[in-house]
């Protein structure tokens, strides 16, 4: 899967990516998505590799994203990867299992990626350090796979080794006609014991923004509201998937971004993009002055697409605010939902998106 | 293994992969020379220049924290690093830090006890970290893990279990 900097920025990216091509040809590599296809987390989604009850490791820290489907799923660093292709096998603890019971129905406005950052904020950067992570409740079973996928996608944000949703009917249905492979539910015993239990109601939800520079800085975002943004990054493999283009599109369309603020599109996946040109999704964000990327990696690690200057501030729908992380240790990276991300590209500074358009935008963006 | 003995660099909490290495040059920096020239770059410009050979860096909690890029741990061997003293590890760096070969202790009383530029002793076989406000004993690590560092790391290690070198 070559997803970090595709297609390739230079002659080293270039060099790298042939290395591995020609690793997957002398190896007679099957599964190889190259360059054309999005971002790992989305792409084995939709290819119907991620499936309830498997295990599933990854060389990504994200890797966690497949529990959204009942998978555990967990980051491991490359010799470990290059280990198992040589052996089989891994060695791995088994960790302890926290529980959050998400209750009540989000407003317009509010999105899983609000919850998920509320959920960083409070318990901080290490508050599910080596544990399985276990999202449930009403406000779970609620949801759609692809909001679950951004809750456990950044599971790896409070440091869990893996986050978990107990498959169901919205699972079964997501699957039909995706999945590969025959596969078993796996939940939890009625009985488990969890080390920590935590409940959260999403009805009185505000948006949330993580500031700069770490995941857990996280605050409504009343707090932040009038900060100047000069860069908007939509998409991601956490929030770049096709309702999320919509819920963008809903709320920019017959508005122009704000004159300099440079507002990227990034899809999680080629198929995505597909599904948002066909369905003219796309054309509403470039008829609103956003700039459509191809489905990569691009600016979250900073390695091309829009990096920032010293100085400037971006607010993006990813996974990671660290220090450089865009490209330039003197600016400023800000987290939120996608919708957080159109209406500061309206605006130009963050804002409340309920303050720039309409609950029924927002419902008629979720509802599409 | 030998104690190892160096000078402590200190920092904070939740130190993360980017910062000790970052993702820009991931792909573009792989001659370990050179790599080690930007290692802490982002949170402390005068490490690189300055690191001696086993020093010992000293932190909080979650150290490593981030991406499941080994380099976060590589470039701190190549760097010269000879262990690194915190609270806690995110558990993907833990394992990187295994596999690559750098041996990691963790306990709170150590990093009460040291400031920047003290002088300190990680005895990972016996499980001590002498400092100069006392020493301070943690759990052994298990033999196989001592077995991944004598070997360099978790690939030479598994090349020798498989007979390749």
């Amino acid at each position: 899967m070559l997803d970090h900097c595709a297609p390739a920025a230079n002659e080293k990216f270039a060099t790298n990516h042939k290395e591995i091509r020609a690793f997957v040809e002398e190896q007679g590599i099957e599964s190889f998505y190259d360059v054309a296809t999005g971002v790992c987390h989305q792409v084995l989604v939709e290819q119907g590799f991620a499936l309830p009850g498997r295990l599933i490791l990854g060389s990504d820290s994200h890797t966690t994203s497949y529990g959204a489907l009942g998978a555990f799923s967990s980051g491991i660093g490359r010799s470990e990867m290059a280990v198992i292709m040589a052996t089989g096998k891994i060695w791995l603890r088994v960790p302890e299992t926290m529980k959050i019971d998400a209750r009540g129905r989000f407003v317009p406005g509010v999105y899983p990626k609000d919850l998920i950052l509320k959920i960083i904020g409070d318990i901080g950067a290490d508050g599910a350090l080596y544990r399985a992570v276990e999202f449930g409740g009403t406000a779970i079973e609620d949801m759609s796979i692809s909001g679950r996928l951004t809750l456990c996608n950044m599971t790896i944000e409070m440091g869990g080794k893996n986050g978990y949703v107990h498959p169901d009917q919205h699972t079964l249905d997501y699957l039909n006609g995706v999945a590969r492979d025959n596969f078993e539910v796996v939940k939890s015993d009625p009985d488990c014991e969890y080390i920590q239990e935590l409940r959260y109601d999403v009805t009185d939800l505000e948006p949330q923004i993580a500031k700069p520079h770490t995941v857990d800085n996280v605050c409504d975002v009343s707090e932040v509201a009038g900060t100047k943004i000069d860069q908007v990054v939509i998409g991601s493999c956490t929030n770049g998937r096709i309702d999320d283009l919509r819920q963008a599109a809903a709320i920019l369309e017959g508005k122009k971004v704000k004159n300099g603020v440079r507002t990227l599109i990034l899809p999680a996946s080629s198929e995505v993009l597909k599904q948002a040109t066909a369905e003219g999704t796309i054309l509403k964000l470039m008829e609103s002055g956003c700039i459509i990327l191809n489905a990569n990696c691009g600016p979250c690690m900073g390695n091309h697409e829009g990096a920032l200057a010293p100085g400037e501030a971006a607010l993006s729908s990813a996974n990671r605010n660290f220090k450089g992380r865009m490209g330039c240790k003197e600016s400023d990276i800000y987290l939120g939902s996608p919708a957080s991300c159109a209406a500061a590209a309206i605006t130009g500074q963050i804002v409340d998106v309920r303050e720039v358009v309409s609950a029924e935008i927002l419902n008629a963006g979720q509802e599409v | 293994m030998e104690p190892i003995t160096g000078k402590a660099w200190k920092y904070g909490d939740d130190v993360n992969t980017d910062v000790i290495f970052p993702g820009k040059y991931t792909y573009t920096l792989t001659d370990p020379a050179e790599m080690a020239k930007v290692a802490m770059e982002d949170i402390d410009p005068d490490f690189a220049p300055n690191v001696q050979k086993n020093d010992i860096i000293v932190a909080g909690r979650n150290f490593g924290c981030g991406s499941s890029r080994e380099q976060g741990a590589t470039v701190l061997v190549y760097a010269g690093v000879g262990a690194v003293v915190a609270r806690s590890f995110s558990r993907l760096f833990f394992r990187n830090a295994i596999n690559a070969g750098l041996p990691l202790v963790q306990s709170d009383e150590a990093v009460d006890a040291l400031e920047k530029g003290h002088e300190v002793t990680v005895d990972v076989e016996n499980g001590k970290v002498i400092t100069p406000g006392g020493t301070f004993e943690f759990p052994p690590l298990p033999a196989a893990v001592i077995g991944i560092f004598e070997d360099g790391g978790l690939i030479p290690h598994t090349r020798k279990a498989l007979g390749l070198d």
